[in-house]
């Protein structure tokens, strides 16, 4: 099953009735599957009915990979049931970790990147992709805190993790740029020396800066349009490696589905040209 | 738990720690931790768990949140998350006790229906949530020949719920604040009871008298007609046992009927 995914949006329930009608072509969703692991009713009902028209994604956030323990079999049952009945066109999950000795924290939390953190992400990504019978994308993490004890840079860690694994990439773009204002580096240069090639899919996304810190601590808050900075590393990046599926995320200070239908439209016009451009 | 017998690997140690600070004050977090925690942007993840989790719950509870105020709420939301963190990542069933926790919360001892309240709010997400099965048609009972009427099961539908409430009028407090109208008429501070249907996929109410509360427990204990009729009559004797089954059966509070014993 394959699908052709240009530009797609993330979906909330405030928007089901204007996706639903919506038949922009190559428009596809994406939606957290935790909040449809439910035994019945009204929420599969929508996300089937989305799925009749629509190609859809799972974007996981609680798989915890990154860790130190297995993933939950049951959880990873009800994600495996989820997309036998959904057929995603992409599931995807994060490098990091939020359940932890039985209970969930609500965030993708930081860790280490060791050559130990590795080894164990590794298996768990198998575990993972063995359970689904299918190959995942892992995202890039933003980043917030300045952490001890990094023997690989995310790049790298990514790569390997890629080639022990199969799995492919999830390239968050504007967790690159939320990265590289907190802590301190280049974003082109991160973007340069990512590995491309596994990159299943791209997210694009809003951020904000921090309450108290302002412009010296950026939040990845998805609560804002796509800031210019990110629309110009995204133009810059697709250039260099050619369309790859784009969604963008938003899950706060929700706008009306048409702005946000808007802010697609110019991701999914950055892919038909370079598709253009390279035919 | 920590198994004994292997050495907590570095990765271990730390989410042990990371995750103790999440929730600690800065002089309570292991000093391996200090190092984070001093820098400003720990709060954002102190931050964003405490929000997931008490957004959650204000998600869960509406009626609760429209009782007692977006801030009021979040203040005990806050109390309980301290206390309790998810146990597993479906929000949805995130503070399934959260009726229990505010029957014994201290300043919510003025506000007796509050846990009521929250109990219903419970019911209408497990409802909502529940598998998807076909009501049963209410012919099927009508067509029940009269010697097998008695000895029939009728099977409780997935998604029913209902409660008995024997010391305040929780329903009408709880189904006016589970939409944004405005009622301003009097209540009248007596027993009720609720009972929660998802016909055609949405989470539907009514009220329900004790003998319906007492009608469908015998159901769902696996009892026949006649064992609901009886459970029914002992809670309320002047009970009308037609007309309450005509309601549930037109409510879609069963699923199936079945003669097998």
């Amino acid at each position: 099953m394959t699908h052709f995914l240009d530009a797609g949006l993330g979906l909330k329930p405030q928007h089901y009735d204007a996706a639903l009608a919506c038949s922009t072509a190559g428009l596809w969703f994406e939606v957290h599957p935790e909040n449809y692991m439910v035994a019945g009713g009204p929420r599969l009902a929508w996300l089937e009915a989305i799925r009749s028209k629509h190609p859809v994604s799972l974007h996981g956030v609680a798989l915890s990979l990154a860790a130190d323990a297995e993933p939950d079999a049951r959880h990873l049952k009800r994600l495996a049931d989820l997309a036998r009945r959904i057929e995603p066109a992409i599931i995807s999950e994060h490098l990091a970790w939020s359940t932890w000795r039985g209970a969930y924290h609500p965030d993708l939390l930081p860790f280490p990147r060791t050559t130990e953190a590795l080894a164990r992400i590794a298996d768990n990504v198998s575990r993972t992709q063995d359970a689904l019978q299918r190959r995942i994308a892992i995202e890039n993490p933003s980043h917030y805190l300045k952490l001890d004890g990094h023997e690989w840079n995310e790049t790298e860690f990514l790569q390997e993790l890629a080639r022990r694994t199969g799995c492919g990439l999830l390239l968050d773009v504007n967790n690159v740029h939320v990265s590289a204002c907190n802590m301190g580096y280049s974003a082109e240069d991160y973007l340069d020396a990512f590995p491309v090639n596994a990159v299943m899919e791209i997210h694009l996304a809003g951020h904000a800066p921090d309450p108290n810190l302002g412009d010296a601590l950026l939040v990845d808050s998805h609560d804002a349009p796509v800031a210019p900075a990110v629309w110009a590393l995204y133009e810059r990046l697709i250039r260099r490696i050619g369309a790859r599926p784009t969604l963008i995320e938003r899950d706060d200070n929700l706008p009306a589905f048409d702005v946000l239908l808007a802010e697609r439209d110019r991701a999914a016009a950055v892919l038909r040209d370079q598709l253009a451009e390279a035919a | 738990m920590i198994d004994v017998l292997a050495p907590a690997t570095l990765l271990s140690r730390f989410q042990d720690d990371f995750a103790h600070a999440l929730l600690a004050t800065d002089d309570a977090v292991s000093p391996a931790l200090a190092t984070l925690t001093a820098q400003p942007a720990f709060a954002i993840y102190r931050n964003t768990v405490m929000k997931g989790c008490i957004d959650a719950l204000q998600g869960n509870y509406p009626a609760v949140t429209r009782l007692v105020g977006d801030e009021w709420l979040r203040a005990a939301a806050a109390v309980y998350t301290r206390d309790a963190l998810p146990a597993q990542p479906m929000l949805l069933e995130y503070g399934a006790d959260f009726a229990d926790f505010l029957a014994r919360f201290e300043p919510a001892a003025e506000l007796p229906y509050l846990p009521g309240v929250a109990r219903l709010d419970r019911l209408w997400t497990e409802a909502h949530a529940a598998a998807s099965e076909e009501s049963l048609d209410p012919a099927a009972v009508r067509q029940l020949a009269s010697g097998n009427f008695f000895r029939a099961r009728l099977q409780p539908h997935a998604a029913a719920r209902w409660a008995w409430f024997s010391d305040a009028p929780i329903y009408t407090i709880w189904s006016r604040n589970r939409s944004d109208a405005v009622f301003d008429g009097d209540i009248d501070w007596q027993p009720e009871g609720a009972l929660l249907t998802r016909p055609q996929d949405s989470v539907q109410w009514c009220a329900l008298d004790r003998a319906g509360c007492a009608f469908l427990d015998a159901c769902a204990a696996g009892g026949s007609l006649a064992d609901a009729a009886k459970a029914a009559l002992a809670v309320q004797p002047d009970a009308d046992l037609g007309h309450l089954m005509a309601s549930l059966l037109e409510a879609g509070a069963f699923s199936r009927l079945d003669l097998n014993n």
